[in-house]
């Protein structure tokens, strides 16, 4: 690969008490591409993925951001967070503003858009997600899978340089699932820069580039959809899969 | 394609759901109408009485103060007790321990002595510290920010203006832990969202937190005003001529015990009634909203 990547994981430790959620992770995530990272939950999977815009903060190694070291900088970090769109397990739409108001409120204060422009972005968003009819609608009245659509929408609308993305449907009823699913498919076709923790295996295997196998806070197993899911090397993995794909 | 995804619906028995009419009696508010009788016959007592209409028309006078002191102090208690709640909840050490003081402080002194306190030993020191301060000024050759402070004087400062400030100082301390609640009772999720699109922590805190912080406590801060004017009633230790002080002043000079604190009794049921029943309203409003 000659390009930069667009992120870099250098060696992460983190340690919250005295467990330990990473235990020396190194990762470089390209332009473009689109990565999943899925393991058994408390393997470091979601720590690492939110290293990557520091919500957590590594206790010992170093996250870059296109060519930008994540130090205590505080301005430097919040204008690098805005341009790193995050969508959370249980969507975190906030609930005292309307769906329009949810996607225009970072632009207006971060980013100091016009109200004008930024509606007419979070409109364009909106649509993009199909959730255009709901706009003057508040949280509380859509269901789980538009709530995450709106969350999406509202990260987009930063024109985020990479989506991060945490468990997106594991809140959803099954039935919700695959409207958000089928988003990010879209997303991952569009190539932005994605990282998605998740347990959906099938959308691994259709939308990624890579997938990686996290277990006890270190990647086991890093490679292409086909390498991993068809022809796993470490046993571990293999468990996994078995386990997961037998239910 | 017209496929109709509809199931076919079985028949509802008529009336169910509805309350039977022991359900009603047993659930009706019994309470409410018995005390509105009350203060139907005292306020008819008033009214065709002499001797109750003289006391009430007495008392009435110190209605102004009791509310405009009500009024005053719970606005101020109100930007001290944001201030101070958000003291709690910060990083930062020194307001940390600065605001954990000040509640600590209020909490363990009884609201009586409180009052005496602010009113007649901080309120002049507080005046003493500012004139010592303006005389450095004056050494410093500032007069112009000298002069004003060497003018205050502790004498010149009216009990009514006293006992606002101890009102305000108390209830600040209530309020602080109202508020900090409130933004504690915010998930985690919501701040970590805002962070996540690039917001400070302040842009984070006055544009997603404290919008569903304040709304969550409006029902406490309500309880809290009514607390407030019934607390009110301590500033008449002060002199001040709120209805409690004015009501005193009317039974002692005219021995008429009964017409007097019934009356002041039935004035601040009456306020507190009315008050509870908006606190009700807007709690059933913030329940709507949330749905």
């Amino acid at each position: 690969m000659s390009a930069r990547p667009m992120i870099e994981v250098k060696n992460v430790y983190k340690v919250f008490g005295k467990v330990v959620a990473l235990n020396g992770v190194s990762l470089d995530i390209y332009p473009g591409k689109v990565v999943v990272i899925i393991g058994p939950s408390g393997s470091g999977k979601s720590t690492i993925l939110r290293c990557m815009n520091h919500m957590e903060v590594e206790s010992q190694g170093e996250i870059w951001v296109d060519g930008e070291h994540l130090n205590g900088d505080q301005k430097r970090l919040n204008r690098i967070r805005s341009e790193i769109g995050m969508v959370f397990q249980s969507f975190n739409l906030y609930p005292h503003l309307s769906v329009l108001e949810n996607v225009t409120l970072a632009q207006r204060i971060v980013r100091k858009t016009d109200k004008q422009t930024a509606s007419e972005i979070a409109m364009h968003q909106l649509e993009k997600v199909g959730i255009v009819e709901k706009a003057n609608a508040y949280p509380s009245q859509l269901s789980g899978g538009q709530q995450q659509r709106v969350a999406i929408a509202r990260a987009l609308a930063m024109k985020p340089k990479i989506m991060l993305f945490d468990e997106p449907t594991s809140a959803l009823d099954p039935e919700m699932i695959k409207e958000v699913l089928d988003v990010m498919l879209l997303l991952a076709k569009e190539g932005i820069t994605m990282v998605v923790v998740t347990h959906e295996m099938g959308f691994a295997r259709a939308a990624a580039d890579e997938v990686v196998f996290m277990d006890q806070g270190q990647i086991v197993e890093h490679g292409t959809p086909s390498q991993l899911f068809d022809h796993p090397v470490h046993p571990r993995t293999q468990l996994f899969l078995s386990q997961i794909l037998a239910h | 394609m017209n496929q109709s995804t509809s199931i076919e619906m079985n028949p509802t028995p008529v009336g169910l759901g509805k309350p039977t009419i022991k359900e009603r009696l047993t659930q009706f508010p019994w309470w409410f109408v018995t005390l509105i009788l009350i203060l139907i016959t005292t306020f008819t007592a008033i009214t065709t009485q002499p001797s109750y209409t003289e006391a009430f028309n007495f008392i009435k006078a110190g209605l102004s103060i009791t509310i405009r002191t009500t009024l005053i102090a719970f606005v101020i208690a109100l930007f001290l007790g944001l201030i101070t709640g958000l003291g709690r909840i910060s990083r930062n050490v020194f307001s940390k321990n600065l605001a954990t003081l000040y509640v600590e402080f209020i909490r363990g002194v009884p609201m009586l002595v409180l009052i005496f306190f602010i009113a007649l030993v901080a309120v002049p020191a507080v005046v003493s510290g500012m004139n010592e301060l303006g005389h450095w000024f004056q050494s410093q050759g500032w007069n112009w920010i000298a002069n004003p402070l060497l003018a205050l004087e502790n004498k010149a400062i009216e009990m009514n203006v006293r006992a606002i400030v101890a009102l305000s100082v108390t209830y600040g301390a209530f309020l602080a832990e109202i508020f900090r609640a409130g933004i504690q009772s915010v998930s985690k999720g919501q701040m970590e969202a805002a962070r996540s699109q690039g917001m400070s922590s302040g842009q984070a805190m006055i544009y997603i937190i404290l919008p569903q912080a304040i709304r969550n406590v409006l029902p406490a801060l309500g309880n809290d005003f009514v607390a407030m004017l019934k607390d009110s009633s301590l500033v008449s230790v002060l002199a001040v001529r709120d209805i409690t002080q004015v009501a005193r002043l009317y039974a002692g000079r005219s021995f008429r015990f009964e017409e007097a604190y019934t009356t002041l009794a039935i004035l601040y049921l009456s306020m507190t009634i009315v008050l509870s029943l908006v606190v009700k309203y807007i709690e059933r409003r913030v329940r709507q909203d949330e749905r």
